[in-house]
């Protein structure tokens, strides 16, 4: 039996133990706000916060986050929106927005770890997340705009 | 949480099937939109059903004042969803916040669904701003009547009625029930606004799912779900027109969850939207699902597409092209003008298969139900996923009700659903709903792949460096092979895209076609064929240039020529839009090249060593664009785009932020294809499975920073979506040529060695 905490709510898990994350959240709890993309840790879509740390929900198996604190996009706000959210959100970044929860629990992840990132930081700690639609000048202006209002 | 738990399938029953369903009176749809009044087939909710207004088939509105309006296309991220009800709601005069759009099932009434082709505005510009006419012309003539005012001395100000020598206002909602006694006006007594009035037009709005989709509740197909549904993973045959030889049925259902093992019959050529066949593996959830497919322990029977290796077959395309080919275009006789000798320049080029990977694989969950199938399914085209379905399990197409949630992505991928169709397929054979996730591996592997392309070019140059014959051809497996099997040659929409209707002012062309076979799947991919053709012949026009030592911008200007429309046999098909809308005018491309130029500094700017400046001008998709790449090459080869300044006439613009996006994102897209991005086979397997084999852009290879210059034009509006991506591979090859003095005549760039 494996215990862990999703968004603030305790949760036990009974069944495949090297099932990843990602399929628990979405096919078990319906946390379906972090995507599958590539299953492999490529893309970055999947990107959850286990511990307060940006992780690859596909690629993190139920074992590991056993005991664990998780945190997605549904809850990354405490209230109202996130900082990061209401930045992507002026800055209009979403083109299909596939790809954006988990651009923005990366985002997030960054700014709770360097209030001012330069632009090195951000291509350092974002290249790992894929939009195929392109949004990236956009979500480097947004990362920027969030760490003015939170600064 | 989601659309689907929301709106519960007993609900989704009742709201679209049910014949206790509120049935509208004829006086309520005066128009009959629906021809018999048959909402309940129509897939619109019961709000919309219910409000008491219904001008036309694409807009409600309700005593309350809400505008229901109808998204019909898909939203895959180039806001149709948003820009289209937009529209609606500007000639309508609605206040935006009092505006609920609902999305449409699949339903030919509708007219086109399918979302592709960068036409959603072009073609349904008229009959949007008509659907908003008619219902604003309803409500001023209701409170006319009511007010016992002449009709011409209301008018409308957000979401209201007013007449202004009275002093009197009505909000549209307090005018519904008289304007729904009214007969609906003919399309000659509606006034659309003047382009001064627009309200949202040409300023655009944000787009309408943007917080859901930033709080992670917005509903992809990804995300869909019904009670009892099963998850599908499916193993293809590795090789196109393969056949599953034997497997193991038994060791999958060891695995925890799996409830299935269903082989799929292979397709019957053409292969059209046919699934590729191979087995399932049905499970509790996705995983399992996944788990499952690996102990199938499939054996195959590849067949003969297992002779397709790209190296090979690149040869063969390239020795093709060499020859002459079928003629699509001729002016004058290049023939005698090389015959003349002087100076000749020639030039080979190549572009491989490409995968559209959009972030979203295929997906789509379907349940067969007495003798009807209800599916959701991320789609471009959903008239098209009813085609398929009806096709392949054998109900009438109307008996396939077909929801389209938000697209994760789509390039064209998603109007070919064959994914659909596989889920379709097994749920009529378990009984149970399905959904079909594909992996990533198979979305690359199984792709309907952009095609490979080869091509050759040759000029004779004159006194003054200007071509004086210009011959070129195109060799590449076409979109028609889907179709047709067997096809070979291009046809006109492949040609037409970017080669028959080069623009260029000379007095000797020749357009020629090669054939080739196809061994995969091939199909639209955004800009199509475009994307090889415009590398060629921008490319080529560059290296013109210099071979004439003249400024690669003068030299693109000259070869523009003076201003006209080209003769309409020339630039046809035209993208299927009417020459007198939508003429060639070559004064329009000139335009951006000037300003995309002058945007960048082109001849100003003190470029540093190994930096350079490429350009590349284009028209696709009835728009008109132009790059200017700023690049940097390193001494290890390495290639840094600086800068991007686009620009683009597309005619009216709706929504310019999503101009912007897309063009921003098309440098992007182009990034990818030009830098990276290859698809290869070997012995008719394709090679690459994922993001680490299938490269595409991320953030740090990505343009540093793009401009987007959007030239004002009053023209009809044109398309957005893909016009950005043609121009951009040559630019940049241009501009590591100017860095480097390195010619790129093969894509992926990244094939080249650059370094010094």
């Amino acid at each position: 039996m494996i215990r862990l905490k999703v968004n603030g709510a305790d949760r036990t898990y009974d069944g495949d133990p090297d099932m990843p994350l990602l399929w628990y959240l979405r096919d078990e709890l319906g946390l379906t706000g972090t995507k599958y993309g590539c299953g492999m840790g490529l893309c970055g879509a999947c990107t959850v916060h286990v511990n307060g740390k940006a992780v690859r929900s596909c690629s993190t198996s139920m074992s590991t986050a056993s005991g664990k604190n998780v945190t997605t996009i549904e809850a990354i706000a405490t209230r109202g929106l996130h900082p990061v959210q209401s930045a992507w959100i002026e800055t209009n970044v979403p083109q299909c927005g596939y790809c954006q929860s988990g651009q923005i629990m990366q985002a997030v992840a960054l700014l709770n770890g360097n209030k001012k990132p330069t632009d090195g930081d951000i291509d350092e700690i974002m290249s790992g997340n894929i939009c195929r639609c392109g949004t990236y000048q956009r979500i480097r202006a947004a990362i920027k705009a969030a760490a003015k209002e939170t600064a | 949480m989601s659309m689907i738990e929301n709106v519960s399938r007993r609900g989704f029953l009742k709201g679209v099937v049910s014949t206790g369903a509120f049935v509208l009176s004829v006086k309520v749809l005066p128009q009959a939109a629906w021809g018999a009044v048959d909402t309940e087939s129509t897939g619109t909710s019961q709000a919309f059903n219910r409000a008491v207004l219904h001008p036309d088939l694409f807009l409600a509105v309700d005593t309350d004042g809400t505008a229901y309006i109808i998204a019909h296309r898909s939203e895959m991220g180039t806001t149709s969803r948003t820009s289209l009800p937009l529209i609606v709601a500007d000639e309508l005069d609605a206040d935006w916040k009092r505006v609920k759009i609902e999305q449409a099932i699949g339903d030919e009434r509708y007219g086109s669904q399918d979302t592709d082709g960068s036409h959603s505005v072009r073609e349904f510009f008229e009959s949007m701003r008509v659907a908003g006419a008619t219902g604003r012309l309803m409500l001023v003539r209701a409170a006319a009547q009511q007010w016992g005012v002449p009709e011409s001395e209301c008018s409308t100000d957000l979401h209201a009625v007013v007449h202004n020598k009275s002093n009197r206002r009505a909000d549209y909602g307090q005018l519904v029930t008289g304007a729904s006694k009214l007969a609906v006006p003919k399309k000659e007594e509606l006034q659309l606004k003047q382009p001064s009035q627009w309200r949202y037009i040409g300023k655009g709005m944000p787009s309408y799912d943007i917080a859901a989709i930033c709080t992670g509740k917005a509903e992809y197909g990804m995300d869909t779900k019904l009670e009892g549904m099963l998850y599908a993973s499916i193993e293809h045959p590795p090789v196109l027109g393969g056949k599953v030889k034997s497997y193991d049925d038994k060791a999958p259902l060891q695995v925890r969850g799996v409830r299935h093992v269903i082989p799929i019959d292979p397709f019957t050529p053409p292969h059209e939207y046919q699934p590729l066949g191979g087995v399932a593996v049905l499970a509790d959830n996705t995983w399992a699902a996944f788990q499952g497919r690996k102990k199938l322990n499939v054996s195959w029977d590849n067949g003969p597409n297992a002779s397709y290796t790209s190296d090979e077959y690149r040869k063969q395309l390239q020795q093709t092209a060499r020859q002459p080919g079928k003629v699509a275009r001729e002016i004058g006789n290049v023939d005698t003008e090389f015959g003349k000798g002087g100076k000749v320049v020639e030039a080979e080029y190549y572009a491989p298969h490409l995968s559209h990977a959009p972030m979203e694989p295929p997906v789509a969950l379907a349940d067969y139900r007495d003798g009807q199938v209800f599916v959701w399914a991320s789609t471009q085209n959903p008239q098209q996923v009813q085609t398929s379905i009806s096709k392949a399990v054998g109900v009438p197409k109307e008996k396939v009700i077909c929801r389209v949630p938000l697209l994760g992505g789509g390039f064209g991928r998603k109007s070919k659903p064959d994914y659909a169709v596989e889920a379709a397929v097994l749920s009529k054979k378990t009984g149970r709903p399905v959904k079909v996730v594909w992996k990533r591996e198979d979305d690359i592997q199984f792709d309907y792949f952009h095609s490979v392309a080869a091509m050759y070019m040759k000029a004779a140059l004159g006194e003054n460096g200007r071509p004086t014959a210009w011959l070129q051809r195109s060799v590449f497996p076409p979109i028609a092979s889907t179709f047709v099997a067997g096809a070979t040659y291009g046809g006109p929409g492949d040609l037409g895209q970017g080669f028959s209707d080069i623009p260029f002012d000379l007095p000797n062309l020749r357009v020629e076609n090669g054939p080739a076979q196809n061994h995969v799947r091939i199909g639209w991919f955004r800009s199509v064929a475009n994307i090889y053709h415009a590398f060629g012949v921008q490319s080529f026009a560059n290296e013109l240039a210099h071979a004439a030592n003249q400024d690669s911008v003068e030299y693109l200007l000259a070869l523009i020529g003076p201003d006209r429309v080209l003769p309409k046999e020339r630039a046809m098909p035209n993208y299927g839009a009417a020459y007198e809308k939508y003429p060639f005018d070559t004064a329009r491309l000139r335009r951006v090249t000037e300003i995309a130029a002058e945007k960048a500094g082109w001849g100003k700017r003190k470029l540093g060593k190994g930096y350079g400046m490429g350009i590349a001008a284009h028209r696709s998709f009835l728009t008109y664009v132009a790059t200017v790449v700023a690049a940097e090459v390193t001494s290890d080869g390495d290639v840094r785009i600086h800068e991007v300044n686009t620009a683009v006439d597309a005619g009216t613009v709706v929504n310019p932020d999503t101009l912007r996006s897309q063009f921003e994102g098309a440098a992007v897209f182009g990034t990818s294809l030009a830098m990276f991005s290859e698809i290869t086979a070997k012995d008719g397997v394709i090679e690459q499975t994922n993001f680490h084999q299938y490269l595409v852009s991320r953030m740090n290879q990505a343009p540093r920073r793009t401009n987007i210059h959007i030239v004002e034009s009053s023209a009809p509006p044109a398309g957005v979506g893909e016009p950005g991506v043609p121009p951009f591979a040559p630019a940049l090859c241009n501009a590591i040529f100017a860095a480097t003095g390195k010619r790129i005549r093969e894509l992926p760039i990244s094939k080249t060695n650059l370094s010094a």
